[in-house]
């Protein structure tokens, strides 16, 4: 993950209803009085999917946009690849703004440059694995023996071999939604968006396929913009968070930062169940403090509850090390006061 | 939404009722001083002139350029006939056969041969071939017509608002109706099969195609959108594929419509094909002789049916796609080396190629000899059948219990005490509604009891247009009642006011007896597996074969005549309710079954309190097609008789009166119009009472 914005979603409305475009002087998506706009649009008989969203999403970084239904989080994600267009806003891609390019540039940019995974799926009843994995390659014209090699590849990714002549309907959930990623996989996109892909699945075929996708991120180093209602699924996946509720995003943030400051009642209603020593890190509660003799090291992301069972056989404290380098240490006392702080936090 | 909820009170009320009914009582009261009352105007709007005047002048002006494609479309069907003549027998079955092994396995292959050898030990091969000719080459023109049309209709909603409305017009307006006006720009000739049935047939191609086209699965588009599709790749890469299962569907009942219409066209003539068999045997009462060619029709039906229902499954289809070459193309392999060698085997074994006469299997002398047996014997029997229902039945509905019950008829005459004790009764059962507060049945009671009383037939016109119209409106809202008011008033104006009433009579005497028995036989075959397993065969072949054929196993007990056509019009019309009787009652949701089964109802309870108010709507639908399907029977039965519009449709054909044709026509169509728009606004209106919307 790096800093380098790869996908920046600026001021983004979309409105619904007669005369969408009346509430924008520009296409901008900037107004001076958000409430009163959103009010407005309400007041004249539209539906606000989206107001004034804002966000960037990093390089090889797991972007998630947690909501519950209606809050408009599968609107934003298809304005970002413009499946929905957006009313008013800027969507920037490496700096371009894809609202601005022709419906051929744009063409070009989904068939090298993203990828999307479906909530149902979303494959051809017509064809087979094989073909439904190659279906985005013979859009682009690649050869048919270039694109069934690239397809096996991808198969052998996602663990589906052995399947690529039957037909979606002759597989389970998981192993459609399997043959879903493989077929987002199959351009070698740069950005991949994932909406619900697990919320249609069973949840231990969810947790498995939760294991899978964070397996190949480990593998690909995506830049994903990936869609739950599922508060705990976007905490296990998500190196930042994007919550939203009524089309507004609300907090945005690593989980770290939404358990323990949460903006308001609203995001403190999901955090409130989530134990905190299974998502604080301990990089972000690591003391400056040096420790000189030799003890174990580990990684900042290391979550509190995997390292309080290790302090008890190293008293002194433990070296926490990001990218290589020290950065600090944990003791059981900084354990303790982290934990103890978020549960006052949470009274 | 209060607004609504206002107006639906105002216009839901009693007051109107009671309105109409005073007006209705005083112009009954005065219709015999009132001439016009009773017997409306022949014709104040000369419409059917105009038609014909316009018709000749279009006649007149493209006739040349129609005859030209006449001539041009005779001769893919020339080669047709011809082809399918000149190709032996066994080898055209085993290309039928592969095809319905194709389609769905050897079962219908069996069936397919067997059938197509009934048509070869009959004698009536040449005749099903010059039909099969016939349906072989103005299917794909509806096929592809149909498609393009629905593609262009899904395409642009100006289009579509234009389609839709001519859709349900082609699809009410009687087959009879569309001959004429293709008779006069094409002139005689077995072309005239090919064009009116590639028109006819093309509606139902276009509504599955459009209706596949709007329901692709959205998530199925954005992955193709997201895969960088173009919009032309999106169309036919994405769209068209995941819409074929319903497109085939679209192509089987062209397909089925197709083959009908042919079959109707034989009445024109000249085509030497299986209907013209039929309909002349029919035509000398040669019964045996046409239940013999009348089989061929219904087999060709069948075959036509199950082969082209076969190829909507698309599983089958597209499993086979993907087999290895050699694998995919076997039965092909094997039935074109089957056909070479019955081809050169057919040269050396004349049978092979013409069926012996010798062999010829026959039976229409024992047919007609058993048969007059049987109706000699039994005369009593049906007599007494055909009787009471005519006296009892039919003739209270058309002309009203006042003028039905006399000595002749019921054996009484209709004393004045009699009269006063049935009004006694309508006012006691009205009165006794009314004082429990359901005002509905009360008004339902006393039209029904006026309507009995005085017949369908002898109703003053303003009465019906009045009593419909509200009813419209009260339903239906603005829309559906001025449709209403206008369709009645054309029938009015245009002079064809008797013919409709008769055949309202008809068709409502006959959808009448199909929502009792078959909504009946619905019940029972929901609460029955073995039951419905014993009808749903029985069904299909109602419902595959062309209602020409149904007309001969009644006329053959009952001659000529209402109660002939009442019994068809029954058969016919009858599926659909108790196809949709069943239907609804099965899918009541299980968790509301088990919810009222977990309080302790019993059977009947269950299905009386439970099931039945939640299926209704779907009972309507049902009634709805029924109603469609008895009037599209009502003018076929104009060939044994039948008065009415059918008659008069008929009759403009026969002396090729374009204008009379057509206003008939559209009296039919308007007829089944309104009371689909009635029927169905109840219907939405019910399920978004129940919520189910």
């Amino acid at each position: 993950m790096s800093d380098t914005v790869k996908l920046a979603c600026r001021n983004v409305w979309k409105v619904y209803g007669d005369e969408p475009d009346q509430f924008f002087k520009n296409g901008s998506g900037i107004v001076s009085d958000i409430a009163g706009t959103f009010a407005h649009i309400k007041d004249t008989g539209h539906i606000g999917a989206a107001a004034n969203v804002s966000f960037d999403v990093h390089e090889g970084e797991i972007f998630v946009i947690m909501g519950l239904s209606g809050s408009g989080k599968s609107t934003i994600v298809r304005c970002l690849s413009r499946l929905v267009e957006p009313t008013a806003g800027e969507i920037l891609l490496d700096g371009q703004d894809l609202l601005k390019v022709s419906e051929k540039e744009l063409i070009d940019i989904r068939r090298h440059r993203m990828g999307m995974v479906f909530q149902s799926f979303g494959l051809l009843p017509h064809l087979t694995v094989l073909e439904n994995i190659c279906f985005p390659l013979k859009l682009q014209g690649v050869g048919s023996a270039k694109r069934i090699a690239r397809a096996k590849e991808v198969i052998e990714l996602v663990d589906l071999s052995g399947r690529e002549d039957s037909f979606p309907r002759q597989l389970s959930g998981g192993q459609q939604q399997r043959v879903g990623i493989a077929r987002s996989l199959a351009v070698e996109p740069e950005l991949w968006f994932l909406d619900e892909p697990f919320s249609a699945l069973d949840p231990l075929i969810r947790r498995q396929m939760q294991d899978e996708f964070l397996r190949l991120q480990k593998l690909l180093h995506k830049t994903i913009v990936f869609i739950t209602h599922d508060f705990m699924e976007a905490l296990r996946l998500a190196d930042r968070i994007a919550i939203m509720k009524d089309g507004q995003v609300v907090q945005t943030g690593t989980p770290t930062q939404l358990v323990l400051n949460p903006v308001n009642d609203y995001v403190a209603e999901f955090t409130r169940d989530v134990p905190r020593d299974r998502v604080v890190t301990a990089g972000e509660i690591a003391e400056s403090h040096i420790l000189s003799q030799h003890t174990l090291t580990l990684d900042h992301l290391t979550t509190l509850d995997k390292i309080m069972p290790l302090l008890q056989e190293h008293p002194n404290g433990i070296s926490i090390e990001k990218d290589g380098q020290m950065i600090g240490s944990v003791t059981a006392q900084s354990v303790i006061g982290a934990l103890a702080n978020t549960a006052d936090a949470q009274t | 939404m209060s607004g609504d909820a206002l107006n639906q009170a105002q216009t839901r009320s009693w007051l109107p009722w009671v309105i109409v009914i005073a007006i209705s009582a005083v112009l009954i009261a005065i219709r015999n001083d009132v001439s016009w009352l009773n017997k409306p105007p022949a014709e104040i709007l000369p419409i059917a002139e105009w038609v014909n005047v316009y018709m000749d002048w279009f006649v007149d002006t493209f006739k040349a350029a129609f005859r030209k494609l006449n001539w041009l479309l005779n001769w893919p069907m020339g080669w047709a006939q011809q082809f399918l003549q000149w190709l032996p027998w066994p080898v055209t079955m085993t290309g039928f056969g592969l095809l319905a092994w194709l389609a769905a396995g050897w079962r219908l292959t069996l069936f397919t041969v067997l059938a197509l050898f009934y048509m070869v030990v009959t004698g009536y091969w040449v005749e099903s071939m010059n039909t099969l000719g016939i349906v072989l080459v103005s299917m794909p023109l509806a096929i592809v017509s149909g498609f393009f049309i629905a593609v262009m209709a899904y395409k642009s909603p100006r289009v579509n608002g234009f389609v839709q409305p001519v859709l349900d017009l082609m699809q009410t307006i009687p087959t009879f109706a569309y001959l004429i006006p293709i008779l006069l720009l094409f002139g005689f000739g077995p072309v005239v099969g090919v064009v009116a049935s590639a028109i006819y047939a093309c509606p139902p191609m276009v509504r599955n195609t459009i209706l596949g086209l709007q329901k692709v699965a959205p998530e199925a588009l954005e992955s193709g959108l997201m895969s960088g599709a173009s919009r032309f790749q999106l169309f036919w890469q994405v769209r068209v594929p995941s819409a074929l299962s319903s497109i085939m569907m679209g192509v089987n009942q062209t397909t089925m419509a197709t083959l009908a219409m042919v079959i109707i066209a034989a009445i024109i003539g000249g085509s030497a094909d299986i209907g013209w068999e039929v309909l002349s045997k029919m035509r000398k009462a040669q019964f045996g002789q046409s239940l013999i060619a009348g089989i061929v029709i219904a087999l060709i039906a069948m075959m036509l049916d199950r082969i082209s229902w076969g190829f909507t499954d698309r599983s089958r289809a597209i499993a086979r796609a993907h087999l290895p070459f050699m694998q995919r193309y076997t039965p092909w392999f094997i039935a074109t080396i089957i056909g070479v060698v019955l081809f050169w085997l057919a040269k050396l074994v004349p049978a092979l190629s013409v069926w012996p006469e010798q062999l010829e299997f026959y039976p229409a002398e024992p047919i007609n000899n058993a048969l007059n047996y049987v109706t000699g014997t039994y005369a009593h029997v049906t007599d007494a059948i055909k009787k009471s229902v005519l006296f009892f039945y039919l003739l209270p509905l058309k002309v009203g219990l006042t003028k039905a019950i006399s000595p002749f008829s019921w054996g009484i005459t209709f004393e004045p005490w009699m009269r006063l004790a049935f009004a006694g009764i309508v006012a006691l059962i009205a009165a006794g509604y009314l004082v429990m507060g359901k005002w509905r049945r009360a008004v339902a009671a006393v039209v029904v009891g006026a309507f009995l009383y005085y017949g369908i037939t002898s109703m003053p016109w303003p009465v019906i247009i009045l009593v419909v119209t509200l009813l419209a409106w009260q339903i239906g809202g603005v829309k559906v009642a001025a449709l209403s008011f206008f369709g009645w008033l054309f029938m009015l104006l245009s002079g064809i006011w008797p013919q409709a009433m008769l055949s309202v009579y008809l068709c409502l005497s006959a959808v009448l007896v199909c929502l009792v028995v078959g909504g009946g036989l619905g019940i029972w075959a929901s609460q029955n597996t073995r039951v419905s397993n014993f009808i749903r065969p029985i069904n299909d072949a109602l419902q595959t074969i062309p209602p020409f054929v149904i007309l001969i196993p009644f006329l053959m007990f009952f001659q000529i005549g209402e109660f002939t056509s009442f019994l068809a019009i029954i058969a016919y019309a009858i599926v659909p309710c108790i196809r949709y009787t069943e239907h609804g009652l099965k899918s009541v949701p299980e968790h509301i079954v088990e919810a009222a089964r977990s309080m302790g109802t019993t059977k009947r309870q269950l299905l009386w309190e439970v099931k039945m108010p939640l299926a209704i709507p779907e009972i309507m639908l049902g009634l709805n097609q029924t109603i469609m399907f008895a009037l599209a029977m009502l003018v076929i039965t104009a060939l044994v008789g039948s008065k009415g519009l059918g008659q008069s449709v008929y009759i403009a054909l026969s002396s090729a009166d374009a204008g009379k044709g057509l206003v008939a026509g559209l009296g039919m169509a308007l007829i089944a119009i309104i009371a689909d728009r009635i029927l169905q606004a109840w219907s939405e209106r019910r399920k978004m009472a129940l919520g189910m919307v």
